[in-house]
């Protein structure tokens, strides 16, 4: 099976956003950056269909040079080969033109499996998975959560809200989105750092013409919906205080 | 036009759609008075008739044997036809995972703008999360109309509907399926096990996060939950590990509860989580980072080392 498996890379979770002068987009001068979680469980899905069926898995981002990172990450975790849509814009690109540039290196590379996060920690879209699959031609199914290839079929696990699943089959070539959880991650080894230093990132450019389909007018902290009363203190005098106030203001003990 | 496209199951309405009524209704006024009409797809009589019965717009209900089940093909299929013979300025949905299924590739289909997970409008500007609910995002459609909305649950509430003074009536588009199209083949929804422990029930629930670092710091959190006579729970990447049992997770794919009391250790607070909790009538908050978006949903906050405080608080209770 060929599989590929789409990564993005975002802001570590502990960043303290500082947005730009024109709110249109965050200072990224001091940002440092991870690989989004959700497509590190659908790359750990990929190697693990690998280990079980054979093939290949190749791993495929859009963005900026910053993003080899995780490129070099997950050839490192263990995948076989990288592409790379590079240009500076797809940093802050919407989930069309993500998909756009994606769509223009998977075409050609023919995978019988297309694996991304079920959406990314950033922009937060939940739309370029399933754009893509619409892009490639291939049936999609979403929010995975166990993958089964059966006789050139796929069987996968669909989450459903409030505790609910559902089993959906299809046909290959097929896209999944991957829900956080499918799998336990594994961690790149020393040995899988030094191999992928030999591995191959090959750069594709930019397709023209891609249109994003919204434009971030302004970016701000959002709004409190209450009005937090923050207790402070050592830890002895917040609890005391906290329990006070549940009591009498609150009347919830 | 606005069109709100309705989730049913076997006609039953799922109540996140009043959500995207409300919402298409605030759009509506915005632009001057569009009129709204609702879409069901497949055989969803007594769904179509709820929602004629409300009189917001008139119910078009999308009629193919093929619709009966939700599958992504037939449903992009049936509204790829259907919307451009509509002609609406917006389509509207809830953003349920049905919704997140199917509607980028009916928007792509369509090359129409999407926006998700908005949870407020003014104009043709909405506001949504980023980054995990870091940043609010004002956002404006680019191209060509319609431009396809999706409302986060609960950020529109459904007793704001504007119902009607009389009933609007329902008409059955017919849209013609070819069922060999559809590529997909969903079995019966199921639910894992048996539950053994309703949270919805729960008059307090104490809730922990990625803050309390490992499976051997949970014992705190459980003393802390029987000095409170509480239920413990927990946000979804605790479960994932097997920290807990997914029976216990609160959020978008696990429970939704809304107890007297709600303390919740060390959760950061992302979207998928405040779903789950955001109607507890009390919320409190322990968190190391004092920007984290939990603490825009508590009524009280403390901002420091949960291990040094909840041991505090364990101590005070059980004085007594």
């Amino acid at each position: 099976m060929k599989i590929a498996v789409c990564i993005k890379q975002v802001p570590t979770r502990e960043w303290q956003p500082r947005i730009r002068d024109d709110k249109r987009w965050f200072r990224d001068e001091d940002v440092s950056y991870e690989m989004n979680e959700p497509d590190a469980y659908a790359l750990e899905e990929a190697l693990r269909l690998r280990e079980t069926h054979g093939g290949e898995v190749v791993v495929c981002a859009a963005g900026p040079a910053r993003i080899q990172q995780v490129l070099r990450e997950a050839l490192a975790r263990g995948a076989d080969r990288a592409l790379h849509v590079e240009d500076e814009a797809l940093g802050a690109a919407d989930a069309f033109v993500s998909a756009g540039a994606l769509a223009a290196a998977l075409r050609d590379e023919r995978c019988d499996l297309v694996l991304t996060g079920l959406q990314s920690d950033d922009q937060g879209h939940a739309q370029t998975g399933v754009i893509l699959a619409e892009l490639l031609g291939t049936p999609h199914s979403t929010i995975i959560m166990e993958v089964q290839v059966q006789e050139g079929r796929l069987r996968v696990k669909r989450e459903l809200e409030g505790g609910w699943f559902q089993w959906v089959s299809m046909p290959l070539p097929a896209l999944l989105t991957i829900q956080s959880g499918i799998n336990q991650l594994r961690y790149a080894t020393l040995k899988g750092i030094m191999a992928a230093k030999k591995k191959e990132i090959r750069k594709i450019s930019l397709p023209a013409g891609l249109q994003p389909a919204q434009e971030i007018v302004s970016l701000a902290l959002p709004s409190r919906t209450k009005q937090t009363q923050i207790i402070g203190g050592s830890p002895q005098e917040a609890a005391l205080e906290l329990l006070r106030r549940l009591r009498e203001e609150a009347r919830a003990l | 036009m606005i069109l709100v496209v309705a989730e049913q199951r076997a006609g039953v309405l799922n109540r996140a759609t009043w959500e995207a009524v409300v919402a298409a209704q605030r759009l509506a006024q915005d632009a001057g008075g569009l009129p709204i009409r609702i879409a069901v797809l497949g055989a969803g009589d007594a769904a179509a008739q709820e929602l004629a019965a409300a009189g917001v717009g008139d119910v078009v209900v999308l009629s193919d044997p093929a619709l009966e089940t939700y599958t992504p093909d037939g449903y992009v299929m049936a509204l790829a036809t259907a919307i451009p013979s509509l002609a609406p300025q917006f389509v509207v949905l809830p953003h349920t995972y049905q919704t997140r299924d199917f509607v980028p590739a009916l928007a792509a289909r369509l090359n129409r703008p999407l926006i998700t997970d908005v949870t407020g409008l003014s104009g043709e500007t909405f506001t949504r999360p980023m980054f995990q609910g870091k940043l609010a995002a004002e956002v404006r459609p680019t191209g060509d109309r319609p431009c396809f909305v999706t409302c986060q649950i609960g950020a529109f509430r459904a007793d704001q509907v504007k119902r009607g003074g009389a009933a609007s009536s329902v008409t059955t588009h017919a849209v013609t399926i070819d069922r060999s199209a559809i590529r997909q083949t969903p079995d019966a929804p199921f639910q894992e096990a048996k539950q053994s422990v309703d949270l919805t029930q729960a008059q307090r629930i104490v809730a922990v996060g990625r803050g309390i670092k490992s499976r051997e710091q949970l014992p705190v959190a459980e003393r802390l939950a029987k000095a409170l006579g509480a239920e413990l729970a927990a946000s979804r990447p605790i479960c994932d590990s097997g920290w807990l049992p997914m029976e216990r997770q609160i959020g978008s794919s696990g429970q939704t509860v809304a107890p007297k009391l709600y303390v919740a250790l060390g959760i950061s607070g992302a979207i998928q989580h405040l779903v789950g909790m955001k109607g507890s009538r009390t919320v409190v908050a322990i968190n190391k980072d004092a920007d984290a978006p939990i603490f825009e949903i508590a009524d009280y906050g403390i901002v420091g080392d949960l291990f040094e405080i909840v041991p505090a608080l364990i101590a005070e209770l059980e004085k007594k």
